[in-house]
């Protein structure tokens, strides 16, 4: 099969790269570029667990072509921590034990951070229906939002706790 | 928290705490290594050709298109496959039929339900493989289809297997006591038929494999729970030693009984790669999972109850009707009877009788799924409860609390010869009762009822079985496990005075390697970042057993508390011999080896390590080293409880169920570590409320998967959901040294009961006093116009 060139930044790092022009942008992440943290569990755009920003955006990589992000600049779970400190949501997620098998985690936290980008100080009704597109079996969700709203207020230093609404 | 009885802990406290979880810092930052993050040198791709037929003969598969591909390297049928024996069944019950079909890596002559594999393709890039699948041309010759099960019991059913003339795959029973007396001195009998439907697992991380033949040398990495029980399978079923198949459960990401099994892409992929010589890689796709990794529950429940007027319970008796599947992979008819071991649930029954009937129909097996077996005895007792409470008019909760088995703190043996280990089932529904007031929502019902909103509360009182298992009750002379019930540990000081454990147990997203680290670093005076966890990987530590059943901390926890202890023990005699002081005064203090009374006089663990590893100065006859084993093998099982609520609001217009509330209060025994036993109670809770209020794995008549997709079968979604409150009363096992019972499952057990008891609350003022899961929109509303005598 013919291939084409795709020119992307990812995690500020440059690649080009030849692909065929069906490949799934999870799976240059993944095959090519050896990111392994984004991954993929259903074919149907359900599960959010390849969540990743392309141009600052959440996107779920599984239904995003390669071709689609020529140009962009792409971000990963691997971009998110700034040399050895975590991410506010990464100290919150181990904090708060927002996750166990840690496989939808990845896309969760790319998908909370977007949501973070947009609502910097959401209630619990927002982060639960801003996390509506990313399934995770293990936790209930429960400690996910409880970390997503705590990451919120780290981010948000001085702001006093936002309060929570009835669920 | 209110206990019993503060547990025995030694060394540092760490057990306990709820310490953050070390397991973490590598999956938060997306260096997790799961299976498919895993990739070998030559890795080839397999795709499965699947059947879109529920059930045909094979007429002719030609498989030369598929070959002439670029890149395609092989495509394998049934004929080609020379595997000495078709995939393991693993129950053999004495005294006890069972009519087991052949189950074959690759169908043989017919399929016998959608996705059954008819050929394996082999090829060098994961898209060509699929691609080369579609070109495998195979002529099927439909054959009649049966996908009900009590259907499939009627003489002149279409049979799934024509060998054995009946879809009956075997009966089993427990009983005791005398049920006929029971019956006859009953002032009110009533009688239930509840449907527990067909879920799904619903890992997030699909299965996969990743095989190499390197050698004479297997290597098998697997998104399995039973890493150990899959390489002996691989072993006798490819014909290779044990000794030269190494088994890696790498990362797992999830798998709730689903990766509980012998898998035929397993045992196929390894098959090829010692063909082809060259690793080969299979990745679940999410629409496969959903066809081909085993479903869950699937029964029919008919309950039939005596009782007195007073609410005494004088007779219980249960028939299930198993919906088994089409094939019985590793434990498939033996999860119906787990129901029948907690038919008693928290109550004095004096007569309790389950009957079995596992049967065939055409679809996927069934298997372990979260809780297996225990979720439908709890469902069908609680929600059976409260239907007794209704037709005697009488308050729910002193229904229960009339037959709640009083507090005991050593064996209770029911009627049905099962010993409860220790229970105070007051205790805990007290607890709750801090938390939730049923008058105050009743009144706040009454506010809501004029905004078309009914508000309701539901209850479940429970006890389960697990700490799986003692192997002279579950194995092969009792129960027809062909198995034991024990689990290994190792736990190995290192000259520099770190540790490492090596645990039979294989998590996959518990927490073992905190939890179990805190049990160890207490009992040898370190801390838990000096202990580093070994799992999942069949080449590093002794035979074990694998996670299943919250089996894990009861039985892979306890082994690894007796292993500390031995290795404490010997520290001890290392350090009275350098100090010159008596064995039997030497203790754990501080991070130290002590003489008693004398605490300026001691040895932290890392001198003890130097002083075993460069053995100049041990005692008289002492081996050097510091490590040490333990085969644990529990004599009882464990049956933790607790007692849960829900609140809910029905919108009688739309049918919609929304949870507002839902409080959890459970015994697990002393906690290790809080932190990981809520996680645990928030996931169970939440699979229960997925399964009674949103999924369901659906057939149709032709035996199609309905429900096939993400898009189909409906996960609980964050948007959906409350956070949870949970509570624990802490009532030690009397069974292990470290008073623990088991979590994992135990929300999964007493949730779907709580909310369908909820719904059923809310809805009893629009004249609805019975509906089976799942209660989505749709079926409440129709039960809502039903009790209206309107259209359905």
């Amino acid at each position: 099969m013919s291939t084409v060139p795709v020119r992307l930044t990812v995690n500020g790092q440059q690649h080009e790269v030849e692909v065929e022009p069906r490949l799934l942008l999870v799976h240059l992440l993944r095959d090519r570029l050896a990111l392994t943290g984004t991954h993929v569990g259903c074919d149907t755009t359900n599960c959010g667990a390849c969540t990743v920003h392309l141009d600052g955006e959440a996107v779920k990589s599984c239904t995003v072509l390669a071709v689609q992000a020529d140009g962009a600049e792409v971000k990963t779970i691997e971009g998110m921590a700034d040399g050895e400190k975590l991410h506010p949501l990464q100290e919150a997620f181990w904090n708060d034990h927002g996750l166990q098998c840690g496989y939808c985690t990845p896309g969760m936290i790319m998908a909370a951070a977007d949501l973070l980008n947009r609502n910097p100080n959401p209630t619990e009704a927002e982060v639960r229906k801003g996390l509506e597109g990313n399934l995770c079996r293990c936790t209930g969700y429960h400690n996910i939002v409880k970390a997503v709203l705590d990451a919120a207020k780290a981010q948000q230093g001085t702001t006093a706790p936002q309060e929570v609404s009835a669920p | 928290m209110s206990t019993t009885e503060a547990p025995a802990t030694s060394g540092n406290g760490h057990v306990g705490r709820a310490m953050r979880r070390k397991e973490d810092p590598r999956l938060i930052t997306g260096r997790g290594s799961y299976v498919d993050d895993i990739s070998l040198v030559g890795q080839l791709w397999a795709a499965w050709v699947r059947s879109p037929e529920a059930h045909a003969k094979i007429v002719s598969i030609d498989t030369s298109a598929a070959k002439a591909r670029d890149g395609i390297v092989a495509v394998f049928t049934h004929e080609d496959l020379d595997i000495e024996s078709a995939l393991p069944m693993a129950w053999v019950p004495p005294g006890v039929d069972v009519n087991t079909p052949e189950h074959w890596v690759l169908a043989k002559g017919e399929v016998k339900h959608v996705g059954d594999p008819v050929a394996l393709v082999i090829g060098d890039d994961r898209y060509a493989v699929v691609d080369a699948a579609e070109d495998v041309l195979v002529e099927y010759d439909p054959l009649p289809v049966v996908t009900d099960p009590e259907a499939a019991l009627e003489s002149g059913s279409p049979l799934v297997h024509e060998q054995f003339g009946t879809n009956k795959i075997c009966e089993w029973s427990l009983g005791g006591g005398d049920l006929d007396a029971g019956f006859a001195e009953a002032d009110v009998v009533i009688e239930r038929r509840i449907v527990n439907h067909r879920i799904a697992g619903g890992a997030i991380e699909p299965r996969g494999v990743l095989a190499e033949w390197r050698g004479d040398r297997l290597t098998v990495w697997s998104s399995t729970q039973v890493p150990h029980f899959l390489r002996l399978f691989l072993s006798m079923l490819l014909g290779i030693g044990e000794d030269r198949v190494r088994v890696v459960a790498p990362e797992v990401g999830g798998a709730f009984g689903s990766k509980l099994n012998i898998y035929a892409e397993e045992i196929g992929c390894a098959w090829a790669a010692t063909k082809l010589n060259r690793p080969i890689k299979w990745i679940e796709t999410r629409s496969e999972g959903l066809m081909v990794t085993h479903h869950g529950r699937d029964q029919i429940d008919k309950v039939k109850v005596g009782a007195k007027r007073d609410g005494t319970i004088t007779a219980w008796h249960t028939t299930i009707i198993a919906d088994c599947g089409a094939y019985q992979t590793l434990l498939t008819p033996m999860i119906p009877p787990l129901s029948a071991f907690v038919m008693c649930g928290v109550y004095k029954t004096p007569a309790v009788q389950t009957d079995v009937i596992d049967v065939m129909t055409n679809k996927f097996p069934t298997d372990a799924i979260r809780g297996a077996g225990r979720p439908e005895a709890t469902h069908l007792i609680e929600v059976t409860m409260d239907q007794l409470a209704d037709e005697l008019g009488m308050d729910r909760l002193e229904l229960r609390r009339k037959n709640f088995i009083p507090p005991f703190n050593e064996a209770h043996e029911t009627p049905i010869g099962v010993a409860y280990d220790s229970g105070n089932y007051e205790m805990a529904l007290d607890r709750l009762l801090q938390h939730i007031d049923p008058a105050e929502v009743r009144s706040q019902a009454e506010g809501l009822r004029s905004e078309g909103i009914y508000r309701g509360i539901g209850f479940c009182t429970y006890t389960e079985i697990c700490g799986n298992a003692p192997s002279r009750i579950v194995g092969p002379g009792g129960f027809g496990l062909q198995g034991g019930g024990w689990e290994s540990a190792t736990v190995r000081v290192h000259a520099s005075g770190t540790a490492t454990l090596y645990t039979g147990t294989s998590p996959h997203g518990q927490g073992h390697e905190t939890g179990f680290a805190q049990i160890v670093a207490d009992r040898l005076g370190i801390d838990p970042s000096q202990v580093d966890v070994i799992h999942g990987d069949t080449q590093t530590g002794p035979f074990g057993l694998d996670t299943y059943g919250s089996r894990s901390l009861a039985v892979g926890g306890e082994a690894a508390a007796r292993a500390a202890k031995k290795v404490a023990d010997k520290a001890k005699a290392i350090v009275a011999h350098q100090l010159e002081a008596d064995p039997a005064d030497i203790e754990l203090q501080d991070g130290k080896f002590i003489v008693r009374g004398s605490p300026e006089k001691g040895m932290a663990l890392a001198d003890v390590a130097g002083a075993a590893y460069v053995p100049e100065n041990l005692p008289e006859g002492m081996e050097p080293g510091l490590d040490e084993q333990s085969f644990y093998d529990p004599d009882n099982f464990v049956f933790p409880f607790g007692a849960h609520a829900c609140v809910v609001d029905v919108d009688a217009e739309t049918g919609k169920v929304d949870v507002v509330r839902y409080v959890a209060v459970d015994d697990c025994g002393p906690a290790i570590n809080p932190l990981l036993i809520d996680g645990q109670v928030h996931g169970g809770i939440t699979h229960a409320l997925g399964q009674a209020l949103f999924e369901q794995i659906h057939y149709d008549e032709a035996g199609q998967l309905v429900t096939g997709s993400f898009v189909d079968y409906a996960l609980p979604t964050a948007a959906e959901l409350p956070s949870f409150e949970t509570d624990r009363t802490e009532t030690p096992s009397p069974v292990n040294s470290l008073g623990v019972k088991g979590v994992g499952e135990a929300g999964t057990i007493a949730g779907s009961a709580t909310v369908t008891n909820a719904v059923i609350d809310a809805l009893r003022p629009l004249g609805v006093t019975y509906i089976d899961m799942p209660l989505t929109p749709m079926r409440v509303w129709q039960a809502i116009n039903e009790a209206k005598g309107g259209p359905q």
